[in-house]
């Protein structure tokens, strides 16, 4: 039986999903794993939804020096629960803390460590894109710890059973020696749904024609309750913040349903969305490359088209 | 100050991947500097230029990468390595954190910059490893540098939110998209690069066994994703084109 150790994050008070997904997927490399989730903040109440996820067991590190997120402090807290745990694998997610920490605790370790993992296979193939998606390769662990990010929204949690039940521990760990100084943060995202999270997105170009026409975009994302997103066009027109470009440059999204509204589907870009499950094509141009891979295309003008859509989905969604 | 850019050869982003035989198909294929390692560049000689010192681009690959790294030279970097990795086959970013901490070891550094993430590889691991190796603090994905004695205020995205924060030197920091515009080579700019430095190590010159950078991990194979083949689209007025789709996106598709 191996032992895994699942790095778990909170957002907004609550655990992110892909911390849940995480705890699926040390299960899905081994069936029989014991996974050890470790909820890392300066609260980690609700510990016990990790369990009901699917967790052996809780380890909680708990401290206000973890309210904002460095690494010196996270690498410290890592460190001492990979110490007393002695797992056979590590498993976080793909994120913005996951992306920073992992290689640190890998080189830590001297070990190998395979990122934004999407899916796994038998004898513990895991399955990640290259060129942002244009391809996929399959990744072995010769040696050490295995040890991977996962990508969220890609490997689905298992059956919460809020019967499940486990042990839930506090980890002693003495942070200290922190380098790096937090000054402020400013909240930049417009729905409050992050973009590689979200189940929906909608995305504009340039056919937008102008940063004041995002806000068509805005309102039919919040009617979804999903992300705004851009093509590099958009951005580099500026009419809207880098933070939201998508694409071989930008960020690589997998959603449920992705909407593109006035983007023409460059290479680019397609690489950074053509792994959505279903994608829908809004654009004047009946030439336009992105309906080579929609599953749903409409041709005409998006300033018409986009407001009746909002419109359709609030009917929709109330009935 | 030290300034040093570590790079990364890559296809360029509007290439067609091709695989045959578990391999990525090269041949023909147009290469660039990593479009996040050329934000890096451009930072560096920034900082360089405001800070006085030299900007050392370094990149771990065959010598075909030499061209990138003239061109890095070209837009304005002082001097370029190049650390060979043939001799160790099909490294992993294991492999690269090693050349790279063997190489900066005896280094008095004071920034090194980096790309988030390489656009082929797509792992963003070769920074934070390095860093760890060299002891020293990194921040990744930055989006601003303000550098004053010897304090880096730095802006980081973080998942679209901007972080503040303040590190002390040495550091190592990752560039995001947004951090700046970077330059293109100027034809003077071209001339002057074939006469600057360009050194090239092997593992010998490193000081390196092969056994302490043999990879990890092993990719078994490469495979392109299933074709997309062309949807449905939606005719009729604006009204009916509207109903339709999101009839189909309940009962069809079943994604709202």
């Amino acid at each position: 039986m191996s032992r895994y150790l699942v790095v778990a994050e909170m957002k907004d008070g609550a655990f992110r999903n892909v911390s849940y997904e995480a705890v699926a997927a040390a299960k899905k490399v081994d069936s029989g794993a014991e996974v050890t989730a470790l909820a890392v903040g300066d609260s980690t109440e609700g510990a016990d939804a990790l369990l009901h996820h699917g967790a052996d067991k809780v380890l909680t590190v708990t401290n206000d020096k973890l309210r904002d997120y460095t690494p010196e402090a996270w690498t410290q807290v890592l460190m001492a629960a990979i110490e007393q745990e002695d797992p056979d694998g590590i498993v976080m997610g793909h994120t913005a803390i996951g992306r920073d920490i992992t290689p640190k605790i890998a080189s830590r370790l001297g070990s190998g460590l395979v990122s934004d993992v999407v899916d796994i296979e038998e004898d513990a193939v895991f399955i990640r894109p290259i060129y942002s998606g244009k391809a996929f390769e399959k990744v072995k662990v010769n040696e050490g710890k295995t040890f991977f990010t996962i990508r969220p929204n890609n490997i689905p949690t298992l059956e919460k059973d809020t019967g499940r039940s486990g042990s839930v521990e506090e980890l002693q760990v003495d942070i200290k020696d922190l380098q790096t100084v937090i000054k402020d943060v400013v909240k930049n995202t417009t729905s409050g749904v992050d973009l590689s999270e979200a189940s929906i997105i909608v995305a504009g170009g340039r056919g937008l024609k102008g940063e004041e026409n995002f806000k068509i975009l805005d309102e039919l994302a919040g009617v979804l309750n999903g992300a705004v997103g851009a093509s590099r066009g958009a951005c580099d027109a500026e009419y809207c913040d880098y933070a939201l470009q998508i694409g071989q440059t930008g960020k690589v999204v997998t959603p449920d349903l992705y909407i593109a509204v006035g983007i023409s589907g460059a290479i680019q870009h397609v690489a950074g969305m053509s792994n959505s499950k279903v994608i829908v094509a809004i654009n004047k141009d009946p030439e336009a490359e992105i309906f080579q891979i929609a599953d749903y295309g409409i041709v005409g003008d998006l300033f018409d088209i986009v407001p009746k859509l909002t419109e359709e989905f609030k009917k929709a969604v109330v009935s | 100050m030290n300034i040093y850019v570590i790079m990364k050869r890559t296809f360029d982003t509007e290439e067609k991947i091709q695989i045959d035989n578990g391999e990525v198909v090269e041949d023909g294929a147009e290469f660039i500097i990593n479009p996040y390692d050329e934000y890096a560049v451009e930072e560096a000689i920034v900082l360089r230029d405001e800070h006085g010192g030299e900007v050392t681009v370094v990149t771990a690959g065959d010598e075909e990468a030499e061209k990138e790294l003239r061109t890095a030279l070209a837009m304005g970097a002082d001097k370029a390595v190049l650390l060979e990795n043939e001799e160790i086959e099909d490294g992993d970013t294991f492999t690269t954190q090693a050349l790279l901490a063997a190489y900066f070891k005896d280094k008095e550094v004071d920034v090194i910059l980096g790309g988030n993430v390489a656009v082929d590889g797509g792992s963003g691991q070769v920074g934070p490893r390095l860093a760890d190796q060299l002891g020293i603090n990194h921040v990744t994905s930055i989006t601003s540098i303000k550098i004053e004695n010897g304090t880096a205020s730095i802006e980081k995205d973080v998942e679209g939110d901007q972080m503040m924060l303040e590190v002390q030197l040495p550091v190592l920091v990752t560039a995001q998209q947004g951090l700046n515009e970077p330059r293109y080579p100027s034809l003077p700019g071209i001339m002057k690069a074939k006469k600057k430095p360009l050194e090239t190590l092997d593992l010998d010159d490193l000081d390196l066994d092969e056994d302490d950078a043999e990879p990890k991990t092993k990719t078994v194979d490469r495979f392109l994703p299933p074709e997309k083949q062309a949807g449905k689209i939606i005719e009729g007025g604006t009204d009916d084109q509207v109903q339709e789709l999101v009839h189909l996106l309940k009962t069809e598709a079943k994604v709202v």
